[in-house]
């Protein structure tokens, strides 16, 4: 993989909101806008590399402390801005997601990253939960704790169907380090097991993704192209709106009734013994 | 002939040396407890087993529902021994439901806290994806239920809170630590294979706790409560938390505080974690005491 993790989302956020560069008072890494979601008027965000962070470990587009506390502060501003709206009038949420990890740094550890992070998923889940239609546009990487501090909290989650994208939990290097395996192995391993898969293709067999999109290459897309995409948010946000605010719809497709059969079992079992309990 | 005294660190009764099971059946009421999905229900990993690892009938997740000081609780405590401690789709799918329908019960009139135990590095790694969407799916359940009852997680040690669980850890309502525990994101191993050992040596014990320890946790008011090793005090300190109740506002809808303090910090070198106990404690935010 030679092209650089954050090319990908900073072109998606730029095309989608025609806003190219991050706020005043954001640091570098993060791109804000308000921008139209169809006909709705929306907040888009997006983390992006900086060469120049003051953290050394998020200059490759990791997401560090500055990153999720200022993501969190912009959903709160949304959500007390809407507060006396009622739900169906809640400004949607759209998350581009181009994210290599979350930053592995002693300086992050110290002032407790875990809790940033947290910091911001709360915000996109409780955004989510008060009715604001939260939509992630996985437009490449979304690896481990980068993607649960932005987007995995979302109702409805899109993704180019396209080789340079990956959902992961941890990168192949380090994941075949601590499984005690060759890179090699991985793959291979990938192939018959959905979950451990590197392949985008391989992810939507869990269901969890609302829909893939077919762009030739995203990182030169055509005008049609956009207006698909665009076309895409705008049905997931409506989508959004008609379902419930938790995550359960991530369990009712066809694909997740098969590849997360054991799970969903499992809580119907738990459901049972509950109520007999 | 005066009695042997016999020190209270000898006499007090462990909860680390406890098991998963031990651990939520010692905070749980004595004759309320039912174990839900237990092993004798075999609902074990499907994934392991195509990779030659040996699943484990609870999957290393242990749900017991009854009471705590006479009122409506659940205890999920994950199995340190088995794999880490780590969230695959079974594992997570139990922590989930038990979150979920406490969030029901609590709704339909019935208060019902949850009590986490968490001793996991994070996600399983032979699980992956379907451990990751697992976290993402706790967390979405933990901020359902901690409107409506509290959501008290506790890191006894010795394996710790890390990887995607620690932010579960951090949308709690109240957490509990003992001075063995270590609660955040990266381990020192995983700091140490990505960003060198210049960053951070994983041997050194004495900064490992220094950052991640309960002391410390605590002490900048990222955690609420420091307790020995001891089954009372932990237990104790829930029963406090419990009858507490839901919080009205949560350590982790403070973002704009947090932004400022992290923008107020010189990152020309590394933080030296006392003093930054310090600055932050001096102006605790609201939340659990």
């Amino acid at each position: 993989m030679s092209e650089q993790v954050g090319l990908r989302g900073r072109l998606w956020f730029q095309t989608l909101t025609g806003v190219s560069s991050p706020q005043s008072g954001d640091p570098g890494t993060i791109m804000s806008a308000s921008a139209l979601a169809g006909n709705q008027q929306a907040l888009y965000l997006c983390v992006v590399p900086n060469a120049g962070s003051r953290f050394p470990c998020v200059r490759d587009g990791q997401v560090g402390l500055e990153e999720a506390y200022t993501l969190a502060t912009h959903l709160r501003a949304l959500m007390e801005a809407d507060r006396d709206r009622p739900r169906a009038e809640k400004s949607p949420i759209i998350a581009v997601v181009d994210v290599k990890s979350q930053a592995y740094g002693r300086r992050e550890e110290t002032a407790g990253i875990h809790f940033a992070a947290a910091v911001a998923s709360d915000a996109y889940g409780s955004a989510r939960f008060a009715g604001h239609p939260v939509i992630a546009l996985v437009a490449g990487h979304a690896f481990s704790g980068g993607f649960l501090t932005h987007g995995y909290q979302a109702n409805r989650i899109l993704a180019f169907d396209d080789a340079g994208v990956i959902i992961h939990a941890m990168h192949k290097e380090a994941a075949a380090r601590v499984t005690r395996r060759s890179v090699a192995d991985l793959e291979r391993l990938g192939h018959e097991i959905a979950p451990m898969s590197y392949d985008i293709r391989d992810f939507a067999k869990l269901g969890i993704l609302h829909q893939l999109l077919h762009v030739d290459n995203p990182l030169q897309p055509g005008p049609g192209e956009i207006e698909m995409v665009k076309q895409a948010i705008a049905e997931a946000i409506e989508d959004a709106r008609s379902g419930p605010a938790d995550l359960s719809n991530r369990l009712d497709s066809a694909e997740a009734k098969n590849t997360r059969k054991a799970g969903i079992a499992v809580r119907e079992l738990v459901r049972q013994q509950w109520r007999n309990a | 002939m005066s009695a042997i005294q016999i020190p209270a660190t000898v006499a007090r009764k462990s909860f680390i040396e406890l098991n998963a099971r031990d651990r939520a059946n010692s905070l749980i009421d004595m004759g309320s407890g039912k174990e839900l999905a237990g092993p004798f229900d075999q609902m074990e990993s499907p994934w392991l087993p195509l990779q030659g690892v040996t699943p484990q009938f609870d999957d290393g997740c242990i749900v017991i529902k009854g009471t705590i000081a006479n009122k409506a609780a659940v205890v999920v405590a994950l199995e340190g021994a088995f794999q880490g401690g780590s969230i695959g789709e079974v594992s997570g799918a139990k922590m989930t439901a038990a979150l979920d329908l406490a969030t029901e019960d609590s709704l339909a009139g019935k208060p019902t806290a949850a009590v986490l135990l968490l001793e996991t590095g994070g996600v399983r790694l032979q699980e992956a994806n379907l451990g990751l969407v697992a976290v993402s799916e706790v967390v979405s359940s933990i901020l359902a239920l901690r409107r409506y009852a509290p959501v008290i997680t506790v890191i006894a040690g010795s394996v710790g809170c890390f990887g995607g669980m620690s932010l579960a850890a951090g949308v709690s309502s109240y957490i509990v630590m003992t001075r063995e525990a270590r609660l955040g994101l990266n381990g020192p191993e995983v700091i140490e294979q990505e960003s060198g050992v210049d960053e951070f040596d994983s041997s050194d014990r004495a900064l490992i706790w220094a950052i991640h320890g309960g002391e410390q946790r605590v002490g900048m008011g990222l955690a609420d409560s420091l307790v020995a090793d001891s089954v009372d005090d932990i237990a104790t300190a829930v029963q406090r938390y419990v009858a507490a109740g839901a919080l009205a506002a949560h350590r982790s809808e403070q973002a704009a505080l947090y932004r400022d303090r992290i923008a107020a910090l010189d990152t020309a070198q590394q933080f030296d974690p006392l003093a930054l106990r310090k600055q932050w404690a001096a102006k605790q935010p609201g939340g659990a005491k």
